[in-house]
């Protein structure tokens, strides 16, 4: 028992401790490769090839003022972040990184949680990742981030259903909630191969879940300043910042869990190359986000409800169909 | 359908692009320590030049403090001593001024000056900590030694 919970929060530990470092070496990551697709350099002073920057940039949003708007709800302004936070990490709690491993003697798995409806959690703390961003929105007290605010909410209800709808499709494919049997099943071949659709709406949808190009509508910059986190600064904009970045590494580990073959690979090597994969993922965001210009409210609303929506609800009759007969 | 077709190729041509565009070699450069070649008559900060002899080769006529649009230029002249000359000529510039806060860097001095002695250089890092430091004076702008500033010393104008 004791050991167990022990086990627990020395894997829980170290996973925020990776995620932490991983997200600040993804802005790094972002900078330059962005940098390199419009053929600049991006950041190199900083250290040999500017490795430090991200640890500069800490620096220096660790010693920022902490300033505060007039009249703002005092709580939930310093909620919301947290909020932000702990909603990404969520997700790495179920989110099986490899196989049993042997340590020292002790048989480790490489998960924090094996939850037997551990999808439906997926879901669920994904869905509540907008709570962040509206309550900063509202209770900063400005009318930039109250829009950025209302245009998260309305982008991520629209998006979660398409997304609920596409990833149900993987559920009744495999026959099970629990995600390492969903990558026990992924052996032979990727879910990828048989659920396509699902997986390109998923993917779609989860750039409007994470709110980056070309659907980063509530921090739209051009229109919004910096739209919920407008009103932030310092270490409370760091969260901000470092929410956004894991909850990417989030939503590539659910994909890679659920339609890439999670830890599976060649030479059966531990983590690697859920590592790899979920890399590729991430370099697909940054990608895309140096690719396309983002999407006019309009075009984003009836792109969800007309497009994606209906796409969704006809793969999941036509999985469900095949599942059955 | 064709137009959704149209559309989604579209998206993958445009990731297909900028992927390429990573794998060029980036435009910007690295400015400290390495530096862009400039175009040969690309204009900077001035030079007061000499003859192959020593002598300068500003007779003070002014003419470059009269064309300057900026009014950046300030010669006082004075008398050569006909025992020791400055120049070749009557009169040399006994100071010579220029505000480089003020110079536009349009080489009208340089095409005014009846005899070239001054020239723009292609030298265009001009910082300094005060105002007053970027008001060159005769020792700064006049070059050390002929052929200092890059130009030939023994040319006609």
């Amino acid at each position: 028992m004791w050991e167990q919970i022990l086990a627990v929060i020395v894997k829980g530990v170290i996973i925020i401790l990776i995620l932490m470092g991983a997200a600040a070496y993804m802005t790094f990551l972002e900078r330059v490769i962005m940098a390199r697709m419009q053929l600049r350099l991006g950041p190199n002073r900083v250290g040999p090839l500017g490795l430090l920057q991200p640890i500069a940039d800490g620096i220096k949003l660790l010693t920022k003022e902490s300033f505060m708007p007039a009249r703002v709800e005092i709580f939930t302004y310093w909620l919301a972040p947290a909020i932000s936070l702990m909603t990404a990490f969520m997700a790495f709690v179920l989110i099986p990184f490899g196989d049993t491993i042997t340590l020292w003697g002790h048989s480790v798995s490489l998960r924090i949680a094996d939850v037997n409806g551990g999808f439906v959690w997926l879901l669920a703390f994904s869905s509540l990742a907008v709570y962040g961003i509206v309550l900063a929105g509202w209770s900063s007290n400005s009318r930039y981030s109250l829009l950025g605010g209302l245009r998260a909410t309305a982008q991520m209800i629209s998006y979660e259903i398409p997304m609920g709808l596409s990833l149900l499709t993987i559920a009744l494919a495999t026959g099970t909630l629990s995600l390492p049997e969903i990558v026990n099943a992924q052996q032979q071949h990727w879910l990828l191969w048989t659920n396509p659709l699902s997986f390109i709406i998923y993917l779609v949808t989860a750039f409007a879940e994470t709110n980056r190009a070309p659907f980063d509508l509530p921090e739209a910059e051009h229109e919004l300043t910096a739209g919920y986190q407008t009103e932030y600064g310092g270490l409370k904009f760091a969260i901000f910042f470092m929410a956004e970045y894991i909850n990417i590494l989030a939503v590539s580990a659910i994909a890679v869990t659920l339609f890439l073959g999670g830890w599976h690979g060649p030479w059966n090597i531990p983590i690697l190359w859920f590592v790899v994969k979920v890399a590729f993922f991430v370099f697909l965001f940054i990608w895309v986000r140096a690719t396309m210009a983002r999407f006019r409210y309009d075009q984003l609303m009836s792109f969800g409800w007309k497009v994606l929506l209906p796409l969704a609800l006809l793969n999941l009759l036509v999985t469900a169909y095949l599942v059955l007969v | 359908m064709k137009e959704t077709i149209v559309k989604v190729s579209s998206v993958l041509t445009g990731l297909w692009i900028v992927l390429k565009h990573a794998f060029r070699k980036p435009t910007t450069i690295r400015y400290p320590e390495e530096r862009r070649r400039l175009p040969e008559r690309s204009r900077g900060r001035h030079y007061l030049t000499k003859w192959s002899d020593g002598l300068e080769r500003c007779v003070g006529c002014e003419l470059c403090a009269i064309v300057c649009p900026s009014q950046a230029i300030y010669v006082k002249p004075a008398e050569n001593d006909p025992k020791a000359p400055n120049s070749r000529g009557e009169r040399y510039a006994s100071d010579f001024q220029i505000n480089m806060l003020r110079c536009i860097y349009c080489g009208y001095c340089e095409e005014a000056c009846p005899t070239g002695a001054i020239i723009l250089s292609s030298e265009y890092e001009l910082s300094a900590f005060s105002r007053e430091d970027l008001i060159f004076t005769k020792d700064k702008l006049t070059e050390k030694k002929p052929g200092d500033s890059g130009r030939d010393p023994a040319r006609e104008i």
